[in-house]
């Protein structure tokens, strides 16, 4: 079973039903117990970082997070679920993340140079470097998938997973042990997201 | 790189789609889910549907099929027609919807796109303007076209991104239907003040007019188009090789 952290941020109905449509069981839950017995969990978010990593830290679930990542429970953060991750974020001043991904949050427009829009919207090919991992095993490099953001994970390079371009290299996945996160959505990329959702559910062993 | 976006527009009414379509190997052509899944696995990179419904029964029946469209297909899916409130709001992004189009509600009440942006984030509030040249000025029309609001459209578009609208539909009234291709000097007098997602809307008749558009107006981030993917004159897979063939980054299925 996995577990979609509800913490009152955004919409999970796309999360579940692509969930579904992959033959996962997932049940949306703020429950410990639950989070507990499940397999994977997923940290979804939208929105403001400061709002919902005080969201996380008030409900306690912070620190159930952090126990379950420190049991090797794989974990996968979704757009601002995976900023959530880092150490902080710099977006509207400065706010303390979970710390499981080393690294941290900052505005894309600080690197992305003049004349490009912000947020980046819309789909975005996917690069992996030299190794691919097992996260991606289904998608091929180039895959487009989509993206809605105007932050990005920065200095976190031993955990970038995969990247796209946009004015900049910006990162588009993170992976540290049994701890993942796409800054993009896969339960909005059509096929190429419903397989990564795919190979988290199956198993991803860490590397 | 970032892909210009292909989007094709549905009209539903009463749970239907309205203007027939065309599609060999689609058994209800009218079904909203069947053509939404069509469109999902042959190269959309975004659905955008209008409820055109006007009486309560039928919007509650456009909810319905939105949820049942959203646990269909992956891809992003925005809403509009007949948003007027933040309640409106409400009830399409908890069917599955991820961004919301306003056009008559947010100049009837220019509160709404700053309200909605401040619940539900820019991401998710798109500013559809229709436009069109009366003695030489851009105007913004409202009620579907049909009534010249008086206002000056490019400042009201500047206007309504400053309050927090994250996309901008353009409509030009003025190429609408014609297929004779997209407004560019609209579009480009749209793009010069704006700095979110413009996608264009009304005038696409052949491949030819995506590849000018995306070609001449750099700025604009997608084209939409209703009939000519509905009849079946242009199929988004050879638009989108076409594309890539003329230098356009294009997500290919």
């Amino acid at each position: 079973m996995v577990a979609i952290v509800d913490y009152g941020v955004g919409n999970l109905f796309s999360l579940q039903s692509s969930l579904a449509a992959i033959g996962a069981e997932a049940v949306v839950t703020a429950d410990p117990a639950v989070l507990r017995r499940a397999d994977r969990v997923i940290l979804p978010g939208v929105g403001a970082f400061g709002d919902a990593a005080r969201k996380l830290q008030e409900s306690g679930l912070a620190d159930l997070l952090l126990a379950l990542a420190g049991e090797g429970k794989p974990i996968m953060g979704i757009c601002l679920g995976m900023q959530l991750l880092f150490d902080k974020s710099f977006e509207y001043g400065e706010h303390e993340g979970l710390g499981l991904i080393k690294g941290e949050i900052r505005p894309i427009a600080d690197v992305i140079g003049e004349g490009l829009k912000v947020p980046h919207i819309g789909w975005n090919a996917l690069s992996f470097g030299a190794q691919k991992h097992p996260l991606f095993r289904y998608v091929e490099e180039g895959e487009c998938v989509y993206f809605v953001h105007s932050f990005y994970g920065a200095n976190c390079a031993p955990a970038v997973i995969a990247t796209a371009e946009y004015g900049a290299t910006l990162t588009a996945a993170v992976a540290q042990g049994n701890v993942m996160g796409c800054q993009f959505h896969p339960e909005k990329s059509g096929k190429t997201g419903l397989s990564i959702l795919r190979a988290f559910c199956e198993g991803v062993t860490a590397c | 790189m970032i892909t210009k976006r292909i989007i094709p527009c549905l009209d539903v009414r009463a749970g239907r789609v309205v203007k027939g379509v065309n599609f060999e190997g689609l058994t209800d052509v009218s079904s909203p889910v069947e053509l939404a899944r069509y469109y999902s696995e042959n190269g959309a990179d975004e659905l955008v549907f209008y409820d055109i419904t006007a009486s309560a029964e039928g919007r509650a029946l456009f909810t319905d099929i939105l949820r049942e469209v959203a646990s269909t297909i992956f891809i992003p899916l925005t809403v509009g027609g007949g948003i007027n409130t933040l309640e409106d709001f409400d009830r399409v992004l908890k069917c599955g919807a991820d961004k919301v189009s306003v056009n008559s509600g947010a100049i009837r009440n220019p509160d709404l796109i700053a309200a909605a942006a401040e619940r539900y984030g820019s991401q998710c509030v798109v500013i559809s303007a229709d436009v069109k040249r009366v003695d030489g000025v851009f105007r913004v029309f409202a009620k579907g076209g049909r009534e010249n609001t008086g206002m000056e459209a490019i400042s009201w578009i500047r206007r309504c991104v400053e309050n927090g609208a994250g996309e901008v539909v353009l409509n030009s009234i003025d190429t609408d239907g014609v297929k004779g291709g997209f407004d560019l000097e609209m579009l480009s007098a749209v793009c010069d003040v704006v700095n979110v997602p413009v996608i264009a809307s009304g005038g696409a008749g052949c491949i030819e007019d995506f590849v000018r558009l995306f070609h001449t107006v750099p700025g604009v981030d997608a084209g939409l188009a209703a009939s000519i993917f509905h009849f079946g004159e242009v199929e988004i897979r050879d638009l989108k090789r076409a594309m890539a063939a003329a230098g356009i980054p294009a997500r290919q299925v």
